[in-house]
């Protein structure tokens, strides 16, 4: 792992940090799912980039099955907020 | 010169990130952090999954399907999500001043 990625993990941690506080105090749960919407996509984005940090070809494929799995919760989850399930 | 362009779309992506997660503890309402939610932070994730595609290159076809498919789902789990807590009654800033959504869910559908 060289400094560029390093430091680029650092930026990440930074702005994960600053969600999860959105997501332990927001006031009502439409604005815990919007912080859990946008974690899901830097997660998506972060698979990515161990993939190339690990030189492993499988990550891409965790990411792909990852950002599926996450519209499809995000979808359900505003679904029930509208009017139950 | 192919690892420059990598790496700056690299540090693109994360300012994005970083961009997002501010707007997303500074704005005061549900509707507004939306608005950092979703566009930022697709546009950063695209960023950075590209420039991987970039510095490792048989990689650029599975990293291009990822970013558009990336790029497709999250403006419509966004769209979803704020119509369902507006029907949710999540409440609006103080400083709204025009809510034009009832009128428009009278006539059209």
């Amino acid at each position: 792992m060289n400094v560029k990625i390093l430091i680029y993990l650092l930026i990440v941690c930074a702005s994960v940090f600053l969600i999860l506080i959105r997501l332990l105090l927001g006031p009502d749960a439409s604005n815990r799912t919007v912080a859990l919407d946008v974690i899901t996509t830097v997660f998506a984005a972060l698979f990515v980039v161990f993939g190339f940090v690990f030189k492993r070809g499988i990550y891409l494929d965790v990411a792909l099955v990852y950002a599926i799995i996450s519209f499809v919760g995000v979808l359900v989850v505003a679904r029930f907020l509208e009017r139950g399930i | 010169m192919r690892e420059i362009i990598g790496y700056i779309l690299l540090y693109v992506g994360a300012f994005f990130f970083l961009v997002s997660a501010i707007g997303l503890i500074r704005l005061p309402d549900l509707y507004t952090r939306m608005q950092a939610a979703t566009k930022s932070t697709t546009l950063g994730a695209v960023c950075s999954i590209l420039s991987i595609g970039i510095l490792e290159p048989t990689w650029i076809v599975k990293a291009i399907v990822i970013a558009i498919f990336i790029f497709l789902t999250a403006p419509i789990s966004g769209s979803a999500l704020i119509r369902a807590s507006y029907k949710a009654k999540s409440p609006l800033t103080s400083k709204t001043v025009v809510d034009k959504f009832p009128k428009d869910e009278g006539g059209k559908e």
